[in-house]
């Protein structure tokens, strides 16, 4: 049968399943959005700005296993869509963005709301198409999503003029994708493995370190096997909590610019060092050079062979899917007759609870200022430890990685590699459609939340029942603390002179808001929020202390072992 | 080090921006850069020359083979591999530089595909330092125009890169 091309774009949702399309309709879209209105198996989730649009569906993907989707116009659309597509890029989030373009005939005349959407968006996406013809369109929607999850996952761009919205051709979905410029490895190689755990049995004072890769590839189940079996102790990044349980004591917290003072120096420490699914980033080693001065094997599992000896030299490299190379991993330990030399690993766990001793997240809750970190605490205990928590980015940020324990993969939402305010609201929205009945906190501060806080009108309108948890220190936190500590207190411009009342803000939006001003209130206030107004979006503005900062702390360009305690000031 | 490094492509629009931004993106350096359809015009062939460490290069070509488009990566210079680049030389030829030229020209075993009664135009095959010698060896006042094609190359003997 002939379909017209926004037919096809919406038959080649259904053909892949997609229950949610985030997006925000346009002049060049129309066609499509006509089609949308038409059936109701793709339902559509209209935000209040494009960047949300994308940051929603990158969530829905984050919180599942989906591929998340998004829908935007040309122009406009697409520039407001760059910083979305941009946080999923660098965190290797599988989404696809259709994207709506001028009629053919007019690309390159300057046209209204023309944007070089491939030329824009090709740095920050794994792939992206310029669809040129009505007859391709299936077969490109189709490669969209087969490259977006396969390999190492990633946001991949179909932009689609509108005259091929609007042309007909023969709808047929194709079954498969052969492409001969990709490949994915998918096993690891048997030798290497073998190398690995020759290794890993013979280390003195061994260690893991897992990052997002081990939550993408859902492996968290195999990695929680092997470090059990192993008993060795495993750090994860702030890309990879939630993989292995963070209540654990094998668990010594999250390592580097603001880890904990027990990951860093074990990280520094150890003498093979195991890492799966990370990348070995600045914010988690801190200094390549300081980190190879201590000799020590690294083993290196990760899909994607340019991650590997990229900023640190690996010994050891397994180029592989991490499921797939665990299982191997697994099997061959358990075939080793060789164990892990049980005195010497006592006594780098000795060592390893001598670090743990100095208990470097601890601070001073008082009687008057309400402290970032005992919100957080609060909010664990309230949820019983069982929330999304999504957040945005900054002290906030680090206080909910530091203090909320997730014991579970894909709970806990947050752009690592980008690093984009603004990301926290519209990415609670996206994971309380993935999960409709689930509890869902957004945590952020006054800074990010008004960031994309229009989304708020997203909530009231879907009545999605999320909890924002704002840290209010009246301060760009991160920006304040970088200064304090290195720009001789020069608060250049980190200080909001004015801000909006966010109980009325919340109110106008047809929402609860709450002010939240001292610390025995704060526990009361969460259960109010998460009990009591359980199906309402709730405003939860915290009045934060000013001055605190985020402890441990590396600064940049430093080592792991140099790190600044709270305790040292 | 100096590294040749061949690239089979799918022959699409935006192929070759896709190669030159990854190495902007990620600071890499480019001496030059070379590319046309091969005889099955589905894939286009480039040539990328670059200096870098080998860590450097791991990277280049590490990141190469990233982009989905990219069918094939090879480093030539890992083994015998032949590089040729192609020169225009637009030069004054009057007076008795007329007859030097030529000379020259012949020395090198370049040809005049281009006369006029002041000006030839010579064409000039070889590696970079042929091509460099050449112009060395002119009379620089005399040089009017050049223009290089950038290094390609070919692996020697059974070293093939195809599908």
């Amino acid at each position: 049968m002939q379909l017209t091309g926004a037919e096809i774009v919406i038959r080649c949702l259904q053909e892949e399943k997609v229950e949610h399309v985030f997006g925000y309709p346009g002049g060049s879209v129309l066609f499509i959005y006509d089609e949308l209105f038409k059936q109701d198996q793709v339902k559509h989730i209209l935000v209040r700005h494009e960047q949300a649009a994308v940051h929603a569906a990158d969530a829905y993907s984050r919180s599942s296993q989906k591929i998340g989707v998004c829908l935007v116009t040309s122009g406009p659309g697409v520039t407001n869509a760059v910083t979305g597509i941009a946080t999923a890029y660098m965190d290797s989030i599988p989404l696809v963005v259709l994207t709506g373009q001028v009629p053919t005939a007019y690309i390159g005349q300057d046209a209204f709301q023309e944007a070089d959407t491939v030329g824009i968006t090709r740095p920050c996406v794994k792939h992206n198409f310029l669809v040129k013809d009505v007859k391709d369109l299936a077969a490109t929607i189709k490669k969209a999503f087969y490259l977006a999850k396969t390999g190492r996952p990633g946001p991949v761009l179909v932009d689609i003029p509108k005259d091929i919205t609007n042309h007909k051709c023969e709808f047929v979905y194709p079954k498969t994708v052969v492409m001969r410029s990709y490949n994915p490895v998918v096993k690891g190689h048997a030798g290497q493995i073998k190398k690995a755990v020759q290794l890993l049995l013979d280390a003195k004072r061994p260690m893991l370190y897992t990052g997002g890769g081990v939550i993408l590839s859902d492996a968290a189940e195999k990695l929680t096997k092997l470090t059990r079996m192993l008993g060795y102790p495993i750090t994860q990044t702030l890309m990879g909590l939630g993989a292995y349980p963070g209540t654990d004591r094998q668990f010594l917290g999250m390592p580097g610019m603001h880890g904990t003072y027990e990951a860093n120096m074990a990280m520094q420490h150890c003498d093979v060092l195991l890492a799966i699914g990370a990348r070995f980033d600045d914010r988690v080693i801190g200094s390549p050079a300081h980190f190879s001065q201590v000799p020590r094997k690294i083993i290196h599992i990760d899909i994607d062979p340019s991650s590997i000896s990229k900023r640190v030299k690996v010994d050891v490299p397994i180029v592989g899917n991490v499921p797939e190379v665990l299982d191997e991993l697994i099997k061959q330990l358990e075939a080793a007759e060789a164990k892990p030399d049980a005195k010497y690993l006592a006594a780098w766990w000795k060592e390893i609870d001598g670090w743990r001793d100095r208990n470097c997240l601890k601070y001073k809750q008082g009687k008057d200022l309400i402290m970032p970190q005992y919100v957080i605490e609060k909010l664990y205990e309230v949820t019983g430890g069982d929330a999304f928590v999504c957040s945005d980015v900054g002290q906030h940020q680090m206080f909910a990685a530091q203090f909320y324990k997730f014991d579970k993969p894909r709970r806990w939402i947050n752009s690592g590699g980008l690093g984009t305010m603004g990301f926290g609201l519209p990415a609670a929205m996206g994971v309380r459609f993935a999960h409709p009945k689930a509890t869902v906190a957004c945590v952020t501060g006054e800074g990010s939340i008004q960031m994309c806080i229009q989304e708020m009108s997203t909530c009231k309108q879907f009545r999605l029942p999320i909890k924002v948890i704002c840290l209010n220190n009246g301060y760009l936190g991160m920006v304040r603390q970088w200064q304090e500590m290195f720009h001789g207190n020069r608060y250049s411009e980190s200080y909001f002179d004015s801000l909006p009342d966010f109980v009325k803000l919340a109110e106008a939006y047809g929402h609860v808001g709450m002010r939240i001003e001292k610390p025995a209130d704060v526990e009361g206030a969460l259960k109010e929020a998460f009990i009591q107004h359980k199906n309402e979006f709730v405003f939860m503005d915290f009045a934060t202390d000013p001055k605190a900062n985020v402890f441990p702390m590396i600064a940049a360009g430093k080592g792991l072992s140099e790190m600044i305690l709270a305790e040292d000031l | 080090m100096r590294h040749i490094i061949s690239i089979l492509i799918e022959n699409e629009a935006g192929a070759l921006s896709r190669v030159s931004g990854l190495f902007s993106a990620r600071g890499f350096n480019i001496e030059s850069l070379t590319v046309a359809p091969t005889e099955d015009a589905s894939l286009s062939r480039m040539t990328v020359v670059s200096v870098g460490s080998d860590d450097v290069i791991e990277q280049i070509t590490k990141q190469l083979n990233k982009l989905i488009d990219i069918v094939k990566v090879v480093d030539l210079s890992e083994s015998a591999h032949i590089e040729r680049e192609l020169m225009l030389v637009k030069v004054r030829a009057t007076g008795k530089d007329r007859e030097e030229m030529k000379r020259v020209a012949d020395i090198f075993r370049g040809r005049i595909i281009d006369v006029t009664e002041s000006t030839y135009v010579v064409e000039l095959t070889g590696n970079g330092s042929k091509l460099d010698a050449f112009l060395g060896a002119i009379d620089a006042t005399l040089i009017l125009e050049t223009v290089r094609t950038g290094v390609c190359g070919i692996g020697r003997g059974d070293r093939i890169l195809k599908v």
